[in-house]
């Protein structure tokens, strides 16, 4: 889903990957960090797409886990060759802007966008309308 | 057929060289059942594991992780450990993570096996 809609937008298709591969990695750490890797834990996701005169998909995850102080969120040393720990590196490396809040009640909200104007990779596709939301639960 | 936690590995001795090849997207669910493979292989102290990724057209940084595991365990038995055929999607997390230039990662099973 995150591919076809980052396709319509004008994102090629390789950009599309990274960006949903941003997306799994954001969801697993909610699932491994946030609710401890409980399977039943909600997880919110929105669907932004900006198609006006700077194209960009933002991406909004929201969750009902533990909260954390989002300056705790941060990348690790990527000399430091160890297992784990990438999901935040990679995150911030595919999308362009990344915001960690907690959310008012309880858990966290993600904030990911990605600009098309920062990727040189794109795909001439005509995009026909001018702002669409979808809503998925996992 | 396998379930979504599990994951399928073909295992081949070649003269020295181990070959651990999974089939299918390597995430979350899947990583335990792969590293309880790779801890199997690595156990074996083969002088070279090669990891044939070429049926593997997914993998998050769980399965990184599960390579970069393997890895420093197979250094610690002077294995060398190669990486061959990896796709696109494959290739893309290893250099967002800057780890293409730890990994040994050559194109074909027959170059792992000469390199």
């Amino acid at each position: 889903m995150i591919c076809n809609v980052a396709q319509r937008i004008g994102f090629a298709d390789a950009v599309g990957s990274k960006i949903a591969l941003a997306v799994d990695e954001a969801l697993c750490n909610v699932i491994k960090h946030g609710y401890q890797r409980a399977p039943d834990g909600w997880i919110w996701m929105d669907l932004y797409v900006d198609d006006g005169e700077s194209p960009s998909l933002t991406i909004v995850l929201e969750d009902r886990a533990s909260q954390i102080d989002p300056d705790q969120i941060r990348s690790r040393d990527l000399d430091d060759i160890r297992p784990g720990g990438l999901g935040v590196h990679i995150i911030k490396e595919i999308m362009d802007h990344v915001t960690y809040e907690k959310r008012d009640g309880g858990g966290m909200r993600l904030t990911m966008r990605k600009d098309l104007s920062a990727v040189p990779e794109t795909v001439s596709e005509s995009v026909s309308s001018t702002t669409d939301k979808g809503t998925a639960d996992t | 057929m396998s379930g979504r936690d599990d994951i399928k590995v073909q295992t081949e001795q070649i003269d020295q060289a181990l070959v651990v090849q999974p089939h299918g997207e390597i995430d979350l669910s899947r990583s335990p059942a792969f590293r309880t493979y790779l801890t199997q292989a690595v156990k074996k102290k083969p002088e070279r594991l090669i990891i044939d990724l070429a049926e593997v057209p997914y993998m998050d940084s769980s399965g990184v992780a599960t390579l970069v595991e393997a890895m420093q365990t197979a250094r610690r038995t002077n294995a060398k450990l190669v990486l061959c055929g990896l796709q696109d999607k494959v290739r893309s997390i290893f250099e967002i993570a800057r780890l293409d230039m730890v990994f040994t990662i050559v194109g074909t099973r027959d170059e792992a096996l000469q390199s």
